[in-house]
């Protein structure tokens, strides 16, 4: 069996640093007032340090197309999930003297 | 016969509830789930006693809440979802594309006690007293009010679900990893395209039930407040988390049968299927559209007049790959070479009771229509439809037309045609009426009912009986063939695939030397007049 | 498996499925292969292909599973945005943000444990990046535990106990509701990571992992950056809400 790709250390260890700037950059992001740009903020930090733990220490990033596919497609549903739910609590209310 | 198969290699106890082997496995989930079949179809004779007559006098109302309630969660969960995957899927899948087994043999073996686990809780939970929820398990009834055993049968449920999540692992990392040499994907049987869909959905899908189940569990326990109105909680999000899987479900239940019907019909109409490519991408477009439209439950529940239209326009458009088949399975069977042999009887109750099923969640997926039938017979005649006259009907074909495969003997023919004559005029005698006496008026999920609807109900009442004899008569032929049937070979109906090429039964490893594919597995000859290949 | 051999030949009857042809023979066991080779595999690429997609799929699972308590978070917090706000301030920061370092952390010794194996380092190296994975592991659930107990001792608990002097108390005591499940949850995703690293190590200890055979490793180690990544999404949204309103 191929050993498949191996990474340097030191590009782990760039990813943890990553991640560490992200915690705390977030973390002090929180207690600065943004406005509705605060969840934005949070939301694309985190989505940034998931990425790059699921692109080099999952190894996505010298993975096969399939997997990167079955991984984004979790994301995707979830996302479907989320967007049609939404969708439905967002739009409440929108029709006069009604609930709905 | 002193032939090694996969029957008669190891005997004993632990043998089989130790194997490996996917067609023991599927073997199995073939004893259990019929069993739950026998379970779920007592509490359906219950049901339609009760409703012989307007009055509720066979049964009070609570104890029939739990009759249609146990009916539903142990048809639903115990054997249709599991049905067709996991018996003949197990069985025929590694087969159909040319491997040993399964990628995960273990995890498959582990998928089936998990099954049997789910089932205890559940079996436990209906000796104990039953559950009275409706299979929905709808908060906050189910989680504040309901003083019967919602725990154990959630938590049944909950287990379960991770029986189906495992399958659907199994054969997606089969499918792609263990195709034999050459197997290419457009060479693939479409029994195995749908099981490939249908393992998405279970993937995707199965999860969001089981949270929100132990949600369910959790909250009767904790009194949390999450769904519970009375503490802040709205029970509608239990509704979108329910119905986000459970909509997807019914595709879990349906394309397997499908899968069943584009084999069947290729080979008792001696014909290559008609658009191999879209029905192979009209299962996908199923498994996928599927999770786009679970609001059309929930219409008249509170969601929002805009969310309910965006669902209702995309419950019209899922229709359409499911339509694309049925024009396409009639294609294929037009100026074919057709003997109706008892799996195509099956089929071709399949097409037609599927379409007037598929047809009316038409009706239903209009936001109008639907909240004047919402919680009628009609919605129950729609689902019977589908899941009986549609499932079930592709689970009998199936196991008709693979029972030689999988047995190594033959049925009588004979009785297998009688049998599904009947079920086909049992069916439609029970669920016809429904359709009637729903759209009249009557609610579902009531012991009793305004008198004159009585007509109706002895009529669904007297099919059900027809339709339960149907059922029966299989399981004594297909039992007595065992015993005094005759030795099936290879190929008893003269069909292509794989499967065909191996003895009946099967060796343990399927095959002596891995195959090698250099044309599509169904290449039936074309007939002569039709340019169409 | 590829798509096909490409330089197998051919053989049977044209149009029909070959039987005959060369391929790889299933007569009785030969053993000139890898002692970890899985008899219905044809090889160990093949095993470790299908154990790796097998791993991405089930975390698949794991991300609807607990998207469904993410997707109850996010409507619960559209339709209580103040409640969840008050709620969320009573949680510790510094714990909270300290766990996510432990963490974070946790993963670099994860990558390098599975780099370890992959690259055949010795047993000793391999077992001290996996221990080193499991102490970090268990600092996280010592903390969350410290957490939870003070959820105790001041009846945030959702329930008959859960007693609440703000102004939202439905909103807080869903809030708590969703924390503890959430958290819950992945603590429970977190003990049973710990008991994989223990099989892990156990099974470094024998020398069976190296180059040719490294998969247990790398799946443990996508399932243990799966939790992870659950903590960097439940960190900011339990933790951080409208904490600028109490800024100062």
């Amino acid at each position: 069996m191929s050993a498949g790709h191996v990474a340097p250390k030191s590009l782990y260890y760039l990813i943890f640093g990553a991640l560490m700037i992200g915690t705390a950059l977030t973390v002090g992001a929180a207690f600065v007032d943004m406005g509705a740009l605060n969840n934005v903020v949070m939301l694309a930090i985190a989505c940034t340090k998931a990425l790059l733990v699921i692109l080099f220490f999952m190894h996505v990033r010298w993975s096969s197309r399939l997997t990167w596919v079955i991984a984004a497609s979790g994301f995707v549903w979830l996302l479907i999930m989320f967007g049609f739910t939404l969708a439905d609590y967002m739009s409440r209310g929108w029709i006069q003297g009604t609930l709905r | 016969m002193t032939t090694l198969n996969y029957i008669n290699n190891g005997h004993g106890l632990a043998s089989w509830l130790l194997t490996k082997d996917h067609k023991r496995i599927a073997l199995l989930y073939l004893v259990s789930i019929t069993a739950f079949f026998f379970l779920g179809g007592l509490f359906a004779l219950m049901i339609r006693l009760e409703l012989l007559t307007p009055a509720g006098d066979l049964m009070t109302a609570e104890t029939y809440n739990k009759m249609f309630t146990m009916h539903g969660v142990v048809m639903v969960f115990f054997f249709l979802i599991p049905s067709i995957p996991a018996v003949l899927g197990n069985f025929l899948i590694p087969i159909m594309i040319g491997a040993k087994d399964l990628a995960f043999p273990r995890i498959n073996l582990l998928s089936w006690y998990i099954y049997a686990l789910g089932g205890l809780f559940t079996l436990f939970s209906a000796l104990s007293g039953g559950v009275d929820t409706g299979w929905t398990f709808y908060t906050p009834y189910s989680t504040a009010a309901a003083n019967s055993h919602v725990i154990t049968a959630a938590l049944g449920v909950f287990i379960t679900g991770f029986s189906s999540i495992l399958t659907g692992l199994n054969f997606i990392v089969t499918i792609h990893r263990m195709r034999a040499p050459g197997m290419t994907w457009f060479r693939l049987p479409l029994f195995v395209w749908s099981h490939y869909a249908t393992s998405l959905i279970m993937i995707l899908g199965t999860p969001v039930i089981a949270i929100t189940v132990l949600l369910v569990a959790a909250e009767r326990v904790l009194h949390m407040g999450i769904f519970d109105p009375a503490l802040g909680g709205d029970p509608v999000l239990f509704q979108h988390m329910f119905w986000f899987y459970s909509h997807p479900a019914v595709y879990i239940m349906i394309l397997p049968a499908m899968g069943v019907i584009s084999e069947i019909v290729q080979a008792f109409a001696r014909k290559n299927i008609f658009g191999y490519s879209f029905v192979a991408f009209s299962s996908l477009a199923i498994a996928i559209v599927g999770f786009f439209v679970w609001g059309h439950h929930i219409f008249v529940a509170g969601q929002s007049v805009y969310a309910g239209m965006i669902f209702s326009f995309l419950s019209f458009v899922v229709a359409i790959p499911s339509a694309i088949k049925v024009f396409n399975w009639t294609a294929t069977i037009y100026r074919g070479s057709v003997s109706l042999d008892s799996p195509m009887l099956y089929a071709f109750g399949f097409i037609g009771l599927f379409t007037i099923g598929g047809l009316t969640g038409l009706f239903l997926a209009a936001m109008g229509l639907d909240i004047h039938v919402h919680d009628t017979y009609f919605i129950v005649a729609h689902f019977h439809y589908i899941m009986v006259g549609g499932a079930i009907m592709g689970y009998l074909g199936g196991m008709h037309y693979w029972w030689p495969k999988i047995s190594g003997k033959l049925y009588s023919e004979g009785w297998a045609k009688l049998a599904a004559g009947m079920v086909f005029i049992g069916f439609n005698l029970t669920f016809f009426p429904q359709f009637l006496v729903g759209y009249l008026g009557m609610p579902r999920r009531y012991h009793m009912y305004p008198p004159e609807f009585q007509i109706f109900n002895v009529m669904s009442t007297a099919g059900a009986t027809v339709l339960a004899a149907g059922y029966l008569l299989p399981m004594v032929y297909f039992t007595h063939s065992l015993f005094r049937g005759k030795p099936a070979p290879a190929d008893p109906w003269g069909a292509k695939g794989l499967e065909w090429e191996i003895p009946s039964p099967p060796p343990t490893e399927n095959f002596a030397i891995s195959p090698i594919v250099t044309h599509g597995t169904h290449q039936y000859a074309p007939s002569k007049e039709v340019g169409v290949v | 498996m590829s798509e096909g051999y490409s330089d197998a030949p051919t053989v049977g009857l044209p149009g029909r499925v070959s039987i005959q042809g060369p391929g790889t023979p299933h007569d009785g066991d030969s053993h000139a292969h890898h002692p970890k080779l899985q008899h219905h595999f044809d090889d160990m690429e093949q095993q470790a292909e299908a154990s790796t997609l097998g791993m991405w799929v089930f975390l698949v699972t794991e991300i609807m599973f607990f998207g469904g308590l993410f997707l109850a978070y996010a409507v619960y917090r559209s339709q209580y945005p103040t409640g969840f706000q008050e709620a969320s301030a009573h949680l510790n920061v510094t714990l909270g943000a300290f766990n996510t370092a432990v963490l974070i952390f946790s993963s670099l010794t994860m990558a390098f444990a599975v780099r370890a194996a992959q690259t055949g380092e010795k047993p000793r190296s391999q077992i001290i990046w996996i221990v080193l994975t499991m102490i970090l592991g268990a600092t996280f659930l010592v903390v969350k535990y410290f957490e939870y107990k003070d959820k105790f001792t001041h009846h945030t608990v959702p329930g008959p106990s859960f007693v609440w002097d703000g102004q939202y108390p439905a909103a807080a005591e869903i809030f708590y509701s969703l924390y503890f499940c959430m958290t819950g949850l992945h603590a429970l995703h977190m003990i049973i990571g710990l008991g994989i690293m223990t099989w892990l190590a156990i099974m470094a200890k024998k020398g069976t992992f190296n180059s040719t055979y490294y998969t247990p490793v790398e799946v443990s180690g996508l399932y243990w950056h799966f939790v992870d990544i659950v903590w960097i999404f439940l960190f900011p949204l339990l933790y951080l809400i409208g904490r600028h309103y109490h800024a100062g």
